[in-house]
């Protein structure tokens, strides 16, 4: 979406770079060209602008996937033609579906028998999953409310502030409370015993994080089921619990599988996993799963007559691209749990690589832990001379993207460094990066005192600026750290 | 589901010289319930799942869909080649952001939004025409929520007014976001919703109409212009200021390239944004929608995520955050590409071979055709009696040749309507088109020589099964099962496939 501001001239027309007669005009930028224009000048034109585009595999501040086999490259051009929506034209493409749905499920643990079908639903991302999950939870919380004679007309949502902002924009879309546990330093992740302080009659549910977009760090879902289960037995709230495993729900079940942060903990009525982040599918698919038939309350299902079979479907989106469901089965059936394990283990070892260098750097304090998703979220011991921003602008230089956002509300003095391990990113890319980032410690500490030290040379209104700046920066880095 | 042993069989040792169908990876059953303990080889990954699709149907048969199921062979190498990147990620892929930019505005004009020269237009790409409406719904609701609060009167029983004859997402906004959905029924030979019904259920709380440009079920455009026109005077009467939002999922891309002079956009003062579906006659693959607002006060600020955008401030509004962003430079390469006479020329054959297939059907004889020639290219057409054989059975025949014509019955008030549909897509050729009505031909030539499939009087009946001519005898309860499926269907009706 684009906001109103003065276009230059040179804005509103494409020059061409070919000397074809087709191209002797500059294209419209705004408005449809009146003409056709071949199809090798129609992809050139695109192709060439699209180089400006960063390399998606240098860009070490996202968790989604970039790349595939490709054996599942040919399968994804082969079903980029079929609307997943249309159950009846492709029951094999819904076959597939339906299998990821159980085979996602059973990895959460959830309490089925050999042949019962899970349910849940393939979305688009987590965004859509979180949204379907919430909107369940609120239904099922209204008709309670409704069946007890109480007002029904407030509902909350209880989870940390360190959480990713689609559960704001849930809050806000779906008029519910958002209510957020402060982090603080040293614990940047949301407190249990806080949260269920925080639950009241009027909570749909809280939500815990596998894995927290600042660090990476898992949230005690265990400790808060405990916590949550004396609570409702007080007051008979029955509230529950979601997990956002957007990044660590295919990470838990292989590298931490004793952890019990899933169906294995009773409060846990629904789970959200992204199929692009560890799922290891380019973007465009999450996965939302409910415990029970109970826990998905049927007001919201539509039926659709399937085969003659009835077909409930749940989601908000409705005709979309079959490719990337057909790409997450066939990275479950290709990897296999063993593959999988296999990969996160490589995760886990490069991160506790660059882990290393970084602390041998004796510059930072690294905030990740250990356990949780392969992410190493460092900052800066002494941010005297320059700070953590300055250290990610100068390793664009080099072609790496990592960002640096400041910690959530409670912990906002505090800034960090995140590089995501991805499945592609090798030891030898991670002893690169550690190189890189020795050497613009390197350049930082032989440049003059009067350019690093901006803040004494600038007067105030530039530093109000950049003020605004750097919140603005603040809310995009938060956005961008999903 | 078969877990593997961790023996090495002597296959893996031989892996990258077995033929994927002589490995044992054809022999163990396909994993469907749990993930499978160990590794496959890609290419035994890729052919297990190759073959199960065979099994789906062929999708440019599929004459149910208005989606798109073909793009030119250069668009398919950009799409491959922008597989990886993330839409959301507007940092780090400032191109493809400035390529939705201009697919926004290029929209935005197309449809007369009132913008300047140098000014922007408002507006997003969205995964489809359903989040879309919903992005387009939440706007109206939160806006006449403001005003109410405003003004100190009550908010909580937000309305909306539309068809019956409204797509399936429209229930779902309704039921999501709490908006109570007032439907105006049809009647018989009148498919779309009135005006003048859709005004006089207009109420205070009533956050906006919904007009469909191009009917699911008969490709009709409804009369903006006239509900505009009525709206203009009950607005003036009461001071409620009940806006208009246009669904031109499917005729967004037809009307302004076949019939620019009608008014139905942002040319009318009251439709305030508009949703079309860039993966219906937009030319593209399944995936991509857009919504289109007048200006920026139809969009209420305070849904907006704000993002900064290389250092400027770059708004957001969708549902889904991470997505691909294929299908976005897929519209981008359709609208250079084509231009504004590639599109008029595809939908010039659209229409064509529109008239082909309809002249086809009315010579039999036996069919009412129900769809306008004004509106989306499609044939909706039933038959002129229904007692001895329904359009049910004949779309279960079309199947045994390849297509796939699903039938429907009608919304309230209308269901005792049924009809069989064919959308005309940009790749249904006039050969094609010849092709189906010869196949509807012999299908209803066919079903003259069976005894009504609808009597229960006979506890046998016999079905001619294939071209070899064997018959295949059913018993009472498969019969019985049978006829409980129509009626299940006709109940159903709205629900299948329609999209």
């Amino acid at each position: 979406m684009v906001f109103p501001k003065p276009a230059s001239e040179s804005d509103l027309f494409l020059p061409y770079n070919f000397t074809s007669p087709h191209n002797a005009d500059s294209l419209p930028r705004f408005s449809i060209p009146d003409n056709s224009m071949p199809k090798e000048a129609a992809y050139q034109n695109i192709h060439d602008e699209l180089q400006l585009d960063a390399i998606p595999k240098l860009n070490l501040a996202s968790f989604v996937t970039t790349s595939m086999e490709e054996e599942c490259n040919k399968l994804i051009m082969e079903s980029i033609n079929k609307n997943y929506v249309d159950m009846d034209e492709y029951p094999a493409t819904t076959d597939l579906h339906n299998r990821c749905v159980n085979m996602i499920a059973r990895l959460f643990n959830v309490e089925i028998g050999e042949n019962e079908s899970a349910i849940g639903a393939g979305t688009v991302g987590s965004s859509e999953a979180i949204m379907l999950a919430g909107l369940a939870f609120k239904k099922k919380w209204q008709n309670k409310r409704k069946a007890e004679g109480k007002s029904y007309d407030k509902p909350n949502l209880v989870t940390g502030a360190n959480v990713q902002v689609c559960w704001e924009k849930f809050a806000r879309y779906f008029e519910v409370e958002l209510r957020e546990v402060n982090v603080r330093e040293d614990y940047y992740v949301m407190d249990p015993a806080k949260a269920v302080e925080m639950v009241d009659e009027n909570t749909i549910c809280v939500a815990a994080i596998l894995g927290s977009t600042y660090n990476g760090e898992f949230e005690d879902v265990k400790l808060l089921n405990d916590l949550l289960l004396e609570k409702n037995k007080q007051t008979g709230w029955d509230t529950p619990i979601h997990v956002d495993a957007a990044s660590g729900g295919f990470i838990a079940p292989f590298l931490y599988p004793e952890l019990e942060w899933d169906f294995r903990l009773p409060l846990v009525k629904s789970i959200n996993v992204s199929g692009h982040k560890y799922g290891l599918v380019y973007a465009g698919i999450g996965w939302v799963i409910w415990r029970t038939k109970e826990d998905l309350p049927e007001d919201l299902i539509f039926h659709i007559n399937y085969l003659g079979a009835d077909q409930p479907t749940f989601t908000l989106n409705f005709s979309k691209g079959s490719s990337q469901i057909i790409a997450q089965y066939y990275q479950l059936i290709r990897l296999g749990q063993e593959g999988y394990r296999r990969i996160m283990e490589d995760c886990r070892e490069n991160a506790m690589v660059l882990k290393k260098h970084l602390e041998g750097t004796g510059y930072f304090n690294i905030l990740s832990k250990d356990n949780g998703v392969p992410v190493v979220a460092f900052s800066l011991k002494d941010r005297s001379q320059y700070d953590e921003f300055k250290i990610s602008k100068m390793l664009r230089r080099h072609g790496w993207v990592v960002p640096a956002y400041p910690m959530p509300p409670g912990a906002e003095h505090i800034k960090v460094l995140r590089v995501v391990i991805r499945a592609e990113f090798s030891r030898t890319l991670a002893e690169r990066l550690a190189l890189d980032i020795k050497n613009v410690l390197h350049e930082l500490q032989k440049l003059p005192l009067n350019i690093k030290d901006e803040k004494s040379m600038v007067d105030t209104a530039l530093e109000a600026n950049r003020e605004i700046i750097a919140q603005e920066s603040n809310k995009r880095q938060k956005i961008m750290a999903a | 589901m078969v877990i593997s042993s961790t023996v090495t069989h002597p296959d893996e040792q031989r892996q990258s010289i077995t033929c994927t169908f002589a490995s044992r990876y054809m022999r163990d059953p396909v994993p469907k319930f749990k993930l499978p303990e160990s590794s496959i080889p890609k290419d035994a990954a890729y052919q297990i799942i190759n073959d199960e699709l065979m099994l789906d149907g062929k999708p440019r048969l599929n004459l149910a869909s208005f989606v798109t199921t073909w793009m030119e062979p250069e668009c398919d190498k950009l799409i491959m080649d922008s597989l990886n990147k993330n839409y959301v990620d507007m940092d780090e892929y400032p191109v493809t952001t400035e390529l939705q930019n201009r697919c926004v505005n290029i929209i935005a004009h197309l449809f007369h939004a009132p913008i300047g020269e140098e000014e922007t237009a408002v507006g997003v790409g969205t995964v489809g025409s359903s989040e879309a409406i919903m992005l387009a719904g939440l706007a109206f609701k939160r806006k006449w929520q403001t005003k109410r609060k405003a003004e100190g009167k009550p908010y909580d029983k937000p309305n909306i007014v539309t068809g019956a004859n409204v797509q399936v997402c429209w229930e779902k906004f309704a039921r999501y976001f709490e908006v109570e959905l007032k439907e105006v029924k049809l009647t018989e030979d009148y498919y779309v919703m009135d005006p003048l019904k859709a005004v006089e259920m207009v109420d205070e709380n009533t956050i906006c109409v919904a007009a469909i440009l191009g009917s699911t079920l008969t490709g009709e455009f409804e009369d903006v212009k006239l509900l505009n026109e009525l709206l203009t005077i009950k607005n003036k009467e009461t001071g409620w200021d009940t806006p208009i939002h246009v669904d031109a999922a499917s005729g967004g891309f037809v009307a302004p390239f076949l019939y620019p002079d009608l008014e139905w956009d942002f040319r009318l003062p009251w439709v305030k944004s508009i949703n079309v579906s860039g993966h219906k006659y937009g030319l593209v693959y399944p995936g991509i929608g857009w919504v289109v607002w007048r200006n920026k006060d139809d969009l209420p600020d305070d849904l907006v995520f704000h993002i900064n955008y290389l250092g400027s401030d770059q708004p957001t509004f969708t549902l889904n955050f991470s997505k691909g962003s294929s299908q976005i430079i897929a519209q981008y390469y359709q609208f250079i590409r084509l231009g504004f006479e590639g599109y008029k020329n595809v939908m010039e054959n659209c229409l064509e071979n529109t008239r082909v297939l309809k002249e086809g059907i009315e010579k039999t004889g036996r069919f009412k055709i129900v769809s306008k020639d004004i509106g989306v290219p499609l044939v909706a057409f039933s038959l002129k009696d229904s007692s001895q054989h329904t359009v049910f059975e004949i779309a279960d025949h079309l199947r045994k040749y390849g297509w796939i014509v699903p039938a429907y019955t009608m919304p309230a008030d209308a269901q005792h309507i049924a009809v069989l549909r064919v959308v005309i897509r940009e790749d249904f050729s006039c050969s094609l088109a010849e092709r189906l009505v010869s196949d509807i031909v012999k299908v209803v030539n066919h079903l003259d020589t069976l005894p009504s499939a609808l009597s229960s009087k006979s506890a046998h009946v016999a079905v001619i099964a294939s071209e070899t001519s064997k018959e295949v005898k059913k018993d009472i309860t498969e019969t019985q099962a049978e006829i409980a499926r129509y009626w299940k269907k006709l109940v159903d009706g709205k629900r299948v496939g329609a999209c």
